[in-house]
């Protein structure tokens, strides 16, 4: 078990030191990733609301009460380092900087979306930040992962990629696929298994054949660990390990990051009773990311009551600029519909020297 | 002008790209140490490097999407597939992931790569090892279907595909690369989308690609003893598709053949035959006969192989239907 990486087990408590008084470092990390998990709660909060009166169509999957997982991987990394993932992206779009407005304005399926519109809520996309998109088929993004590791190595950087997906796709070949290679080959890719227990309504424990999901990275001598999901510190811990390796020594890690959705898998779904019970939600709201770590802000010092209301005043009148914003946009016009199915350019000069762009 | 083989044709494309591009880089199975499995990347792994020269293992779902996301951020992959049969398992990435990167991202991720490998039937292979997939490929918008016949044509369109910030797919011929045929010594390319009229005549047109050029210049040699003479449209491009060579060629003729290696239905020729009837309909002097794999899997057995397959008697039966001499 060398490979094992030391990480947080799951506990109602954030794994932070309670003694010494809080820092202004301390105070300022914290409140960035409270600011950044309750953005994208009240941001998915209004999605659910347009979706139901029309205003976003198609599939809408939402990322409630998987926040820390986002907001703690993304919050370590550089802003040339990338990013990949699932369909359930909206909250990982904004964790890595995307503005509500562009993202609300993709939902709403408009010209300012950050996809122009044609990209939808499961295909956000923007590459000022490296945000590799949204991907609508479990596991097809793995290995591009792979692919954008093996470009790093090969440009000789010391970027990283994350990969985020569920637990779902772990049993999908392209998953087996891509961790081989990034171990044989030692690509700096962090594989991240969202496990929020259910692929769709099928619980875990009725689709892998290993319940310790993370321990599949065995299967390719990689580094592994399994993590507290609702712990954004906990998160952020496993992910500095992550990096650091990814950085120093182009090594990747399988991260199973064990979470909860609060909603239903897709807003055709109910929020309990068919695959999942209603005391089981409730058990697991109890373990809400971002009241977890108020809470643990609170302890320590960091957080008030008055500020916490003035950041959520704030938060929702973000995520209503956002939606006037995408209201306001105009729909992408006709023309648009034929445009970027190819582009017309070459490479006329070639790069013989390798400089990269 | 050099004589060479198809297969170094394409081996010197690969060596002058690479040298020309650092960017560029060749993946797939046994490319390397073993020098290609059918020997097209010969001495590449020792000019450029493990690096560039990089053997997969059989993971082609894997290693098409590594291309796919190299391609993202800036590199220009070829993916090579051992043959285009077992591309099949990496269709995803093709179809799902690099032909529509760029429309789902409104236009912020182009994926300038290739994919390529031998296409269709060789001899006795049978029913898994002997498809030709140029139809399947070619519905997809988003990426550009080549198909060269010759030398010439291989070495020059697959540097334009390495060149192109588009995905696209080069499909070659098992039993193209022995196959020799006169190519430039300088530097040249042919250019996507451009189709090549291999010869000239008056009384009937071939449309044809990829190895069943061949047949049709067969077919066509056979004919001129009988003082038939043939157009034979050499597509080099399905997608895009060089529409106005094939107008042209059957408003001259006024009659139509289409000739390809895959399956009769919803085939290449059907998008073809389309085509003539809606902009040659009044110069046509017979229906556009298509000349086609039988409708079934690839036998084994030597004489059901030879009937399954599009092959120049039939072609010439083809001709000689469409002129009402049979």
């Amino acid at each position: 078990m060398a490979k094992r990486t030391t990480t947080a087990k799951a506990s109602p408590k954030p794994a932070a030191p309670v003694a010494a008084a809080a820092s202004d470092a301390e105070r300022t990390l914290h409140m960035s990733l409270l600011r950044s998990m309750l953005l994208q709660r009240r941001f998915e909060e209004r999605c659910a609301e347009a979706y139901a009166i029309g205003r976003i169509g198609g599939f809408c999957h939402l990322y409630i009460g998987q926040e820390a997982v986002s907001t703690g991987t993304l919050s370590h990394l550089r802003p040339d380092d990338y990013m990949i993932t699932t369909y359930r992206d909206h909250g990982q779009a904004l964790a890595r900087g995307l503005t509500p407005r562009s993202v609300m304005a993709e939902l709403f399926g408009r010209v300012d979306g950050c996809a122009g519109g044609k990209g939808g809520s499961m295909h956000m996309f923007d590459k000022a930040t490296g945000f590799l998109g949204g991907h609508g088929i479990v596991g097809g993004h793995l290995p591009i992962a792979t692919g954008v590791g093996f470009a790093i190595k090969y440009r000789g950087g010391d970027q990283v990629i994350c990969c985020l997906f569920g637990e779902a796709a772990v049993n999908n070949g392209a998953f087996h696929e891509s961790l081989n290679m990034a171990a044989l080959w030692k690509l700096p890719v962090i594989f991240i298994i969202e496990n929020n227990r259910y692929g769709m309504g099928t619980a875990v424990e009725r689709a892998s054949a290993i319940n310790d999901i993370y321990q599949r990275a065995s299967s390719y001598d990689m580094h592994r660990g399994v993590v507290d999901g609702q712990d954004v510190l906990a998160v952020r811990a496993a992910i500095d390990e992550a990096v650091t390796r990814a950085r120093t020594e182009q090594s990747p890690t399988l991260l199973e990051m064990r979470t909860y959705r609060f909603m239903g898998h897709s807003m055709s779904d109910a929020v309990s009773g068919t695959y999942r019970s209603k005391a089981e939600l409730d058990e697991y709201l109890k373990r809400d990311p971002i009241a977890l770590l108020r809470a643990h802000m609170e302890e320590r010092g960091t957080l008030t009551e008055q500020v916490m209301q003035e950041l959520d005043t704030e938060l929702k009148a973000i995520v209503q600029d956002a939606w006037d914003f995408a209201e306001a946009s105009p729909e992408p016009p006709l023309e648009a519909l034929m445009e970027n199915v190819y582009v017309d350019t070459t490479s006329d000069t070639g790069n013989a020297a390798g400089a990269w762009s | 002008m050099a004589i060479i083989t198809y297969r170094d044709a394409l081996n010197q494309a690969l060596r002058e790209e690479m040298q020309r591009d650092a960017r560029v880089f060749l993946m797939g199975e046994e490319v390397g140490v073993y020098q290609g499995a059918y020997k097209v990347s010969k001495g590449l792994l020792q000019e450029f490097g493990e690096m560039r020269v990089v053997d997969t293992p059989i993971t082609e779902l894997g290693f098409a999407g590594v291309g796919v996301g190299a391609a993202m951020v800036g590199l220009r992959p070829v993916i090579e597939f051992m043959t285009w049969n077992f591309a099949l398992l990496a269709l995803d990435q093709v179809v799902n992931a690099a032909a529509k990167m760029l429309y789902m991202s409104g236009g912020q991720f182009n994926i300038p790569m290739v994919f390529r490998g031998p296409n269709g039937a060789a001899l006795q292979l049978g029913a898994q090892h002997s498809q030709a997939w140029e139809s399947w490929l070619a519905h997809i918008p988003g990426l550009k279907v080549v198909a060269p016949g010759t030398p010439y044509d291989a070495k020059g369109l697959l540097k334009a595909a390495i060149r192109d910030d588009n995905p696209v797919c080069v499909l070659e011929g098992e039993m193209l690369y022995n196959n020799k045929g006169e190519v430039p010594d300088g530097e040249y390319i042919v250019p996507l989308g451009v189709a090549d009229l291999k010869r000239k005549g008056e009384h009937a047109t071939i449309v044809t690609w990829g190895k069943q050029v061949l047949v049709a210049m067969a077919a066509a040699d056979q004919l001129a003893k009988d003082g038939i003479t043939i157009d034979v449209v050499d597509l080099r491009s399905i997608r895009p598709l060089d529409e106005r060579a094939i107008i042209d060629s059957v408003r001259k003729t006024n009659r139509c053949v289409v000739l390809e290696e895959g399956w009769y239905f919803a085939g290449v020729g059907a998008q073809i035959t389309d085509l003539v009837q809606r902009e040659c309909f009044d110069d046509l002097d017979s229906p556009v006969i298509r000349v086609t794999q039988a409708d079934a899997p690839m036998p084994y057995a030597k004489g059901l192989e030879k009937a399954a397959k599009a092959d120049m008697p039939k072609t010439i039966a083809a001709v000689r239907r469409a002129l009402y001499l049979d």
